[in-house]
């Protein structure tokens, strides 16, 4: 099992990506035109467009370390930061951060360079020698151990908890058992399981944590939703065969598998132990996999029922479908069909054809959300309201 | 072959029906074996692989979802009438 390599890009700080990116990230949105300029000049580049970087309290010390989180991700050779000046996330802190890994990072702030069209010529300027830095770099052997595989469901059916999740929990334990790392978040989809979660975790601090983080996302829930919390489940859940909140939240947390939860994080938060990490995070699927990305995994598998194209800038987004009928309306968009379950096949075989694809995608097998060039504006989550 | 319960993790005492499975339907469970369906079980709802007392626990993806209120026969429907899962 731990024999088991990909062909990586190794970074200085040791870690491996699966794609060779150069990110632009404003950390601003006021700045955000001015880094997809410089990116739409240098096309391998890839602009971190979001919303946020400024008039928020709360969330400032977070958005900071993901949108440093995003630069450090193994799949970038190089980043960017492109700030305003005036805002609160500021461009050095953010390339400090980045350039902690060792690669090639740099930063410009428009109201020191004289506007938008000077930081433009001049962040050109940067890229194009960032981008023959990444073009000299080969990817070499390195086993899957250092692969951080995020995971996420999102626009689920009835049958996502029956096909594709526990399929994805198999590969879960597969990386696992290899020594990599596997991150399961959406703490709303975790509830009613906190016993269950806790006495899964390695230390009793993790328990506490687990325990804490889904207390937690119980009372939010409860909080923004009021009477209507109780809609998470019933009755269209009730009427499809789920007998509770517990049994719903299961078919969402088997996607980690059966491993032991080693460690609870932040959202964006980069995991310092292997094995099966819970992130504390929001069950929207675009913040989540924001956060997914900014902790560092350099590939995410994303189950889903309803169907959905959505992807990630920097990091391979797998689909698995969690019915033939799905995969075959939604192909373009569908990497896997774990249908056949329904149909006589196994889960095992479901994960073996995952499994298999995982490898490929490490390797540089471009997924159907890449291909599709599904990679828009960065969602990244928020407490507050902005003032 | 195909079959008509989906058994997700072998410690489990409940399957996921596939398709809508009359009483006294033989049902195929992906394990190989057949039970003979002692209640109606309606399609994406659980049935029990063997007997379960009241008050043992009810297991899926090999965890406790709840207690059996009642004695389910194996082939019985398990649901939110016969199965206490201590949510409100």
């Amino acid at each position: 099992m731990s024999g088991h390599t990909f062909k990586g890009f190794v970074r200085p700080d040791g870690s491996a990506g699966i794609r060779n990116h150069i990110a632009v990230i404003p950390t601003v949105s006021c700045a955000a035109g001015v880094a997809a300029n410089i990116a739409r000049a240098v096309p391998p580049a890839v602009p971190l467009l979001h919303g946020h970087g400024c008039g928020r309290a709360l969330e400032i010390t977070m958005h900071q370390q993901v949108l440093a989180g995003l630069g450090r991700n193994p799949n970038v050779a190089a980043a960017l930061v492109v700030g305003l000046g005036c805002e609160t996330v500021q461009a050095s802190s953010v390339a400090a951060e980045i350039a902690k890994t060792g690669k090639p990072c740099e930063f410009l702030v428009i109201q020191e360079q004289g506007g938008s069209r000077k930081t433009t010529e001049k962040g050109i300027e940067i890229v194009m020698r960032f981008q023959k830095h990444a073009q000299a770099l080969q990817r070499s052997e390195c086993p899957v151990s250092r692969i951080v595989m995020g995971l996420e469901c999102g626009g689920s059916d009835a049958f996502s908890g029956i096909t594709a999740n526990p399929a994805v929990g198999l590969v879960s334990d597969w990386l696992v058992e290899c020594g990599g790392t596997v991150v399961l978040t959406e703490t709303t989809e975790m509830i009613g399981t906190e016993h269950i979660l806790s006495r899964r975790a390695a230390s009793p601090e993790v328990a506490a944590r687990v325990e804490h983080i889904i207390s937690q996302a119980r009372r939010r829930t409860h909080d923004i939703l009021g009477p209507l919390a109780s809609c998470v489940i019933a009755p269209g859940n009730m009427d499809g065969g789920l007998s509770s909140i517990r049994e719903k939240s299961l078919g969402c947390i088997v996607k980690g598998g059966g491993t032991p939860v080693t460690q609870v994080a932040d959202y964006g938060q980069e995991p310092s132990s292997k094995g099966l990490v819970i992130m504390d995070g929001p069950g929207y699927d675009m913040e989540s996999l924001a956060g997914l990305a900014a902790a560092g995994c350099q590939l995410i598998i994303f189950t889903t029922g309803r169907g959905t194209p959505a992807g990630f800038p920097l990091v391979p987004v797998i689909k698995v479908a969690s019915t033939g009928r799905l995969y075959k309306l939604m192909e373009d968009d569908m990497d896997i069909d774990a249908g056949g379950v329904l149909d006589g096949g196994s889960l095992e075989d479901v994960a073996r054809d995952l499994k298999a694809l995982a490898v490929e995608v490490m390797n540089g097998e471009p997924t159907k959300a890449e291909r599709n060039n599904q990679d828009g504006i960065l969602c990244l989550a928020v407490m507050t309201p902005a003032f | 072959m195909k079959h008509d319960i989906l058994l997700i993790n072998l410690q489990d005492n409940v399957g996921v029906a596939l398709v809508d499975i009359p009483r006294g339907g033989k049902a195929r469970i992906s394990s190989g074996e057949r039970v003979e369906a002692v209640d109606e079980i309606p399609y994406s709802h659980k049935m029990a692989l063997e007997d379960i007392r009241a008050g043992e626990p009810v297991r899926k993806y090999g965890e406790e979802i709840g207690r059996a209120l009642s004695d389910i026969p194996r082939g019985g429907w398990v649901h939110t009438h016969n199965l206490h899962t201590g949510e409100q």
